[in-house]
């Protein structure tokens, strides 16, 4: 498998505090990844660099062996990147229908039946079809971190990254996203940032431990879950430890 | 009735309303109609940027007065026909918001405003400062001999309703139409949340520069008019007065609907007009009616209907 994404010596600080330092990180194409560690770890700072929300302080980033690191964010999301947010970010006062049409639109333009048949796809497949006409704001937070997950469907994305996904989701919600996922993993590469372990443990391929910015431990779920280091600094969170 | 059936009969509706008006109306009305037809393809043109993409601008008076003055200058010193000055308007406005949109969208929010600002004060001066070409304060008077378009003369009452209702009309279709193809409906993205549009791919610049340029030059093509149709071009168009009117008018009418900016200018003319018969306190009558509305219709006029009754509204 060759590498869809890598980063070299990847680095953000925020004044004096490192907040990702020198990560080397390579991610086959088909894989389902999960980048998991504690809070502050440095997670979300690390993927926003990738999809150029933030520029690095040094370091690059290739994507499908191009070097992305000065590209802007769109030009990024059209050569197959996306990226959903740790705090949901949808089009609040448009429909369901529009918000998704918005993420197809960028791929199909104006063929408007290509458009149509992919929203509809898009929203069945996160079971929010019913409320297509509804605006977003109408939603509850579980189904707005859905409906964030359908806009990253309907981009057909070649990288998809999600950033706590699972974050606010009712139990119930957390079995049908797991089974999403499961189907998503065939057509596409996840990179998924994940507090909740049985996510973790059920979808992942392989994972890596992020911990004070720097890559901790990296291998199959059971490798990692089994790492002494790893479970040190999890100390104290339960999810890991049992 | 399908969606788009009904946004059709709803403004061709409004367009056919106004066309009978040309035949009905005394003079004084229709002489304030044609104004108040041109004032709100202004004022479409300023929801462009404003009701749609998001960015308030506080010197628009520029790219109407480039209209105005693009028209009037070329006629007056180049001896341009009616329809070569028109263009020479329309093209001085697009270029000037070619270059104000590459300049001022390095700025957002707040700095954006005083931006916008500085360059309309600029054109404004500007005017002031060659006298010599364009007399200034006092403006020049368009002779009513070169106010004739494709064999019309503009200067005759029934004449100039047509032509401006034409103009609206123009405008108004031409906005719909805009705002519901695929680049439109980015606009309102970038407006509802700029950095998840920019997430799904689009380049937000580039859309809020052509946002710019479609918003100055119906502008300018509005000041152009104007000033053909009335036969005067002065600076005080290019005055901050003339920046906030348009502003005034759409959120009166209701921002980012496509029927808002024609209600918020008629109601706003109306307003003044008829309180100014009564009282010399005019304009503080307009003020308290401006408090209530803003208080009891924050969305506008059309945008309360939009909330309240036709979901459907563009
Ligand atoms: N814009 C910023 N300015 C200053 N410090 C920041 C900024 N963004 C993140 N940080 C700091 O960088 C560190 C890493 O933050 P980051 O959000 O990447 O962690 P995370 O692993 O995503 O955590 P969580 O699991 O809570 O989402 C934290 O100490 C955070 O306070
Ligand atoms: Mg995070």
């Amino acid at each position: 498998m060759s590498a869809l994404l890598e980063t070299r010596g990847l680095s953000r600080s925020f004044s004096g505090l490192r907040a990702v330092h020198e990560v080397d990180f390579t991610l086959p194409e088909g894989q389902v990844r999960a980048l998991i560690g504690p809070n502050g770890a440095g997670k979300t700072t690390f993927v926003s660099m990738l999809v150029g929300r933030l520029a690095p302080s040094s370091g690059t980033v290739l994507f499908d062996g191009r070097d992305v690191t000065g590209l802007p964010v769109h030009a990024r999301v059209r050569l197959g990147m996306a990226y959903t947010f740790q705090i949901t970010s949808v089009f609040l006062r448009l429909s369901l229908h529009e918000n998704v049409a918005l993420a197809a639109r960028r791929r199909l333009g104006g063929d408007g039946l290509a458009v149509e048949r992919a929203v509809r796809e898009a929203l069945s497949r996160v079971g929010l079809l019913e409320h297509a006409r509804r605006n977003a704001e109408e939603l509850s937070y579980g189904h707005q971190r859905l409906l964030e997950i359908a806009m990253g469907i309907a981009q057909k994305p070649r990288l998809l990254i999600l950033d706590e996904p699972t974050q606010g989701l009712a139990d119930g919600e957390i079995a049908d996203f797991k089974a999403l996922l499961g189907e998503l993993a065939r057509e596409t590469t996840i990179l998924l940032i994940e507090h909740n372990m049985s996510v973790v443990m059920e979808v992942a391929e392989k994972i890596t431990v992020l911990n004070f910015g720097e890559v901790l431990a990296e291998g199959s779920p059971e490798e990692v879950h089994a790492d002494p280091r790893v479970q040190a600094a999890y100390l104290g969170v339960p999810d890991v430890a049992g | 009735m399908s969606e788009t059936a009904r946004i059709l009969a709803l403004h061709a509706g409004l367009v056919a309303l106004l066309l009978v008006l040309n035949f009905v109306l005394p003079a004084y009305p229709q002489g304030n109609l044609a104004r108040i037809m041109v004032l709100a393809s202004y004022a479409i043109g300023y929801n462009v940027l404003f009701g749609y993409t998001g960015l308030l601008s506080l010197g628009h008076a520029m790219f109407f007065a480039a209209g105005m003055y693009g028209m009037g200058l070329s006629m007056r010193h180049l001896g341009f026909p009616a329809g070569p000055a028109l263009l020479a308007g329309l093209g001085a406005g697009a270029a000037l918001s070619l270059v104000v949109g590459l300049l001022a969208l390095r700025t957002a929010g707040v700095a954006f405003m005083i931006v916008t600002l500085m360059f309309a004060q600029a054109v404004y001066l500007a005017i002031l400062l060659f006298g010599k070409y364009t007399r200034g304060d006092e403006g020049f008077v368009i002779p009513q001999a070169d106010r004739v378009l494709a064999g019309i003369d503009l200067s005759d009452p029934f004449n100039r309703y047509f032509v401006a209702l034409a103009l609206f009309s123009f405008c108004l279709f031409s906005v719909l139409w805009l705002i519901r193809r695929p680049a439109g409906r980015v606009l309102v993205a970038i407006r509802e949340n700029e950095e998840r549009a920019r997430l799904l791919g689009y380049d937000v610049f580039a859309h809020k520069l052509g946002a710019v340029v479609a918003s100055g030059t119906i502008s300018a093509l509005a000041g152009a008019f104007y000033g053909l149709l009335f036969g005067y071009a002065g600076a005080s168009f290019a005055a901050v007065q003339y920046s906030i009117l348009p502003l005034l008018w759409v959120l009166l009418g209701g921002a980012g609907t496509i029927i808002g900016p024609f209600i918020g200018t008629l109601f706003m003319f109306y307003l003044i007009d008829l309180t100014s018969g009564l009282t010399s306190a005019y304009m503080l009558i307009a003020g308290v009616a401006l408090v209530l509305l803003t208080l009891f219709a924050p969305q506008g006029l059309a945008g309360e209907l939009r909330k309240r009754l036709w979901r459907w509204l563009p």
